[in-house]
């Protein structure tokens, strides 16, 4: 029978894998479990709930630096952070409505385990480059720690690079530290309207060579906007390019002003304000044009070299009828696609263009059938496997949810 | 500090090794002679010599494939060496290893400005890459001040960072794709122009392994705009305190500087006395803040550290009205390492981090121990990132000094951990810090690094000797030691 453990400190969490490395048992490792769908189906007997180590430990705002259990709700980071006027600046995303969850049930390990970033992840980096430190309990039941509470560090292998984006399979986090920035005084977003995404691709790049600090660019075809809960947006009745920018309040009026002329070729321009500019960029971050009731289709996430992503979202579009829209300046390409769609196809396609591609949302049955995650070339499958081996040799930490023996 | 004893079968076998590695590497690339093998005894770290066994400077990733094939069927140990820049000792020669030089790496492969990358081989330097793209507006944003002369594939084995990284990141922020050569000879290519890894994130793995994981033979890195203007405030301060707390104001107030960069009353007075940038002389400590941006920015900011610098009680304030102006702002940091190399005989720079409001402390405690020792200390510091750079003053030919030197430097290094810091911020452990490791990490801390040691390179050919203390044999760390749990743990809620 299916039990759930849930230890309320290091002790009991190392006790926990202890115990499941003696019975050689696999556990099923969650936060919030907003992110539980994603990942090729578990058949752990049994559930490491890590909720329970939760609360901000440290927090020094001039210092920029947090510490906090691995439990610790993302929205009780945001509350900390913003009475500072500080925030985590890779945008952390709130997936939980993708999956017809509730906002807000992420936590910040679960953020860091899966490396997620939002739309500002093209100028600040991903959950990666903000994670500084930890502890956690290795699949041999031992305690270990990498990094420290300082931005610079070399001291040693960087093992908090390897622990994000390793979704639980390398070991149990029970605390993290990661780096946090001042927020911007003032957001502004262009938006210039009628593009495709090609044409779409050419005004990001524009802006994003120019030296006016975009923190975001994004597109969405016209019958995307629509479903926007921002009236500019989905009003427009044409396709929007968005290109954010952020900082001091007459920096980014200048910007603005200066973004808007050197696109003014692209199409129509127009400028979404304070309140408006972040709902638009909450709905990019989390996905929301995929997350409307009843949605069921299956959801690529795409990374791909910026040009390519243009390309790929159009032949998607045409040869699988899926429906797609762009962010990190068209080198994130989230692709909408039936469920019983030709998936080889959208495989082949990322590696031909040199990325990678990951099945967000889909049924348990499909997760099963299709690697949720990019295949590994015959080198770095064979690293990940002796990898996982040095920190998880019994396989009892999530094993199997990013790919089969890891 | 003592380095792994030399293999004498290994050092027998010298004129085979070489021989097979011409049959590799062709013509010069091959050096034996005693003479020629000189310049590569030692890196930046000059207190630490050794004449390597043989030095090989291949010129294609073929090559370096098949040398460290070779060297790994015939267990030859292997340092890789770019510029030999580090002031870690990270590439010290081993009497019974071969070097394994990138120099003749020096090809900028593509410049790709639609995807704002570059591709370059890791014998480029650091300042090379932004060379190559400055005229069209463009530059590469981690800055080590060594950028001259190290390379790109030195910069990913260090994770080097320099004055920008603060508000650019450090080189693990700025790199998107690594091609890398295993010690069996496998080619692994890693990442590429896109962002985040497939599966586990080797990049951000191998960027600061100092050596020991993998040869880096190609490095895609991020290509960033260069900014419109830029702007830099000198400003004194009657004490250490009082420049600290200016640095946390700053921060405080939602700035996030270009640089941040400040240096106590000896760095001044040896950079003044050498470049004359017009620094202050009686302050106790200096501040360099640099803004950059659009200039309606920048001259906002200004004024918003201007206001931060004054409530902190500076006495002197200038703001830069030209680049030349700027320039000579920075001259008398850039040449801080020289300036005190003028003034005696030796200098041992260290380079801890610590949180940056223990930088009083740790300065108070660094004077008592300079009278302690008997030796002379000056600092720079990045003040914006903790980073801090001891420079100690000794006298190498003086019997027992450099001994005393490395006692006060570990000293330094136990500070910093101890007020929550790290024992290296951006020059690596190498064979420099190693025997500190452990004021850093427990057994398991370090067991489980050696791990990942163990799995790139099972035999540890390469790099042997750096970064940790004691050398564990892979089967030995592979083991399993499960204490088996008790059963049903009465006190763990379940549900």
């Amino acid at each position: 029978m299916s039990t759930i453990l849930k230890p309320e400190n290091v002790d009991q969490v190392r006790d926990a894998v202890a115990w499941a490395a003696a019975e050689e048992t696999p556990l099923d490792l969650i936060g919030g479990g907003s992110k539980r769908a994603i990942g090729r189906p578990g058949n752990a007997a049994h559930t490491l709930d890590l909720s329970a180590l939760a609360g901000i430990t440290l927090y020094e705002s001039e210092e920029l630096v947090l510490s906090a259990g691995p439990g610790t709700p993302i929205a009780d980071v945001h509350a900390a952070l913003a009475e500072q006027n500080q925030e985590l600046a890779f945008e952390p995303p709130d997936y939980g409505p993708l999956f017809g969850q509730s906002v807000g049930t992420g936590t910040l390990g679960g953020i860091i385990a899966a490396n997620l970033a939002g739309p500002r992840r093209i100028k600040a980096g991903a959950a990666r480059d903000h994670f500084l430190g930890f502890s956690a309990i290795s699949g041999r039941g031992e305690v270990f720690k990498s990094g420290g509470r300082v931005v610079k560090n070399v001291t040693g292998y960087d093992l908090s690079k390897i622990l994000a984006g390793s979704w639980g399979t390398l070991g149990a986090m029970t605390q993290v530290t990661v780096k946090v920035l001042p927020a911007a005084a003032k957001t502004r977003t262009v938006l210039v309207f009628g593009c495709g995404g090609r044409a779409a691709t050419a005004a990001m790049t524009r802006a994003l060579q120019s030296p006016y600090e975009v923190s975001a660019a994004a597109w969405l075809p016209q019958s995307l906007a629509g479903r926007s809960d921002v009236g500019y947006i989905k009003d427009a009745g044409a396709s929007v390019t968005a290109i954010r920018v952020e900082g001091p309040g007459p920096s980014v009026e200048y910007r603005c002003g200066a973004l808007r002329t050197q696109l003014a070729e692209f199409g129509t321009t127009e400028e979404l304000h304070g309140h408006n500019s972040g709902a638009f960029w909450s709905e990019i971050r989390d996905v929301r044009p995929f997350a409307m009731a009843g949605d069921a289709r299956a959801v690529w996430k795409i990374s791909v070299p910026p040009q390519s992503g243009a390309p790929l979202a159009s032949s998607f579009v045409e040869t699988l009828g899926g429906e797609v829209f762009l962010d990190w300046g068209g080198g994130l390409v989230w692709l909408a696609v039936s469920v019983d769609t030709d998936h080889g196809h959208i495989r082949t396609a990322v590696s031909a263009a040199g990325g990678h591609a990951t099945l967000i949302r889909a049924p348990a049955e499909l997760r099963a059938t299709i690697p949720v995650f990019q295949p590994l070339d015959p080198g770095l499958a064979k690293l990940s496997k002796r990898l996982k081996e040095s920190f998880d040799p019994r396989g009892v930490l999530n094993p199997g949810r990013m790919y089969a023996g890891i | 500090m003592e380095m792994p004893k030399p293999d004498d079968g290994v050092i027998a076998r010298r004129h085979e090794i070489a021989a097979a590695l011409r049959s590799i590497v062709p013509g010069e690339g091959v050096i034996v002679d005693e003479e020629a093998l000189r310049p590569y005894e030692s890196d930046g770290l000059t207190a630490y010599k050794t004449l390597p066994l043989i030095v090989v400077l291949p010129e294609t990733t073929a090559q370096v494939s098949e040398i460290l094939r070779y060297c790994h069927e015939n267990a030859v140990k292997v340092v890789p060496r770019g510029a030999g820049t580090s002031l870690s000792g990270g590439a010290l020669p081993l009497a019974d290893g071969i070097i394994l030089g990138l120099g003749k790496f020096k090809k900028i492969l593509e410049i790709d400005y639609d995807n704002r990358c570059a591709v370059v081989q890791p014998g480029v330097t650091n300042l090379g890459i932004t060379d190559a793209v400055r005229a069209d507006g463009f530059y590469y944003a981690p800055d080590p001040s060594s950028q001259i002369a190290c390379t790109i594939g030195g910069n990913i084995a260090e994770n080097s960072g320099g004055v920008h990284c603060l508000k650019y990141g450090l080189t693990t922020n700025n790199v998107l794709g690594l091609e890398i050569v295993m010690i069996d000879g496998e080619i692994v290519r890693i990442g590429g122009k896109h962002l985040d890894s497939e599966g586990y994130d080797m990049l951000g793995l191998l960027t600061g392994s100092e050596g020991l994981l993998g040869v880096v033979t190609e490095v895609t890195v991020r290509l960033l705009r260069a900014p419109e203007t830029a702007r830099a405030v000198l400003v004194g301060f009657p004490s250490n305190e009082a420049a600290g707390s200016c640095v946390a104001g700053v921060i405080g107030a939602g700035i996030i500087p270009g640089g941040m960069e400040m240096m106590d009353r000896p760095a001044i007075a040896a950079a003044e006395a050498f470049v004359e940038a017009g620094y202050p002389l009686d302050v106790e400590a200096l501040l360099i803040v640099e803004l950059d941006g659009p200039e309606i920015e920048v001259d906002f900011l200004i004024a918003a550290v201007e206001d931060v610098a004054k409530e902190n009680g500076a006495v002197s304030l200038r703001v830069s009205n030209s680049e030349e102006e700027r320039a000579r702002f920075w001259a008398g940091r850039k040449a801080a390492f020289p300036a005190i190399g003028r003034i005696s005989p030796d200098y041992y720079c260290m380079d801890g981090t610590i949180p940056r409001s223990q930088l009083p402390r740790v300065l108070s405690r660094m004077t008592e121990l300079s009278e302690t020792y008997g030796l002379r200390v000056a600092n720079v510091f990045h003040a914006g990132d903790g980073n801090l750079h001891p420079l100690i003053l000794y006298d190498a030919n003086k019997p027992g000094e450099l001994e005393k030197t490395e006692e006060f430097g570990s000293e330094i290094l136990k500070l910093c951990v101890a007020v929550g810091g790290v024992l290296t911020g951006e020059h690596g452990v190498g064979v420099e810090k190693r025997d500190l490791m452990d004021t850093m990490f427990s057994k398991e801390d370090l067991n489980q690094q050696q791990r990942v040691k163990c799995v790139f390179d099972p035999k540890s050919l390469l790099n042997p000797g750096k970064v940790f203390p004691e050398l564990h044999r892979c089967a030995e760390l592979g083991r399993v030691h499960i204490r088996r749990g008790k059963m049903r743990f009465p006190d763990l809620p379940r549900f």
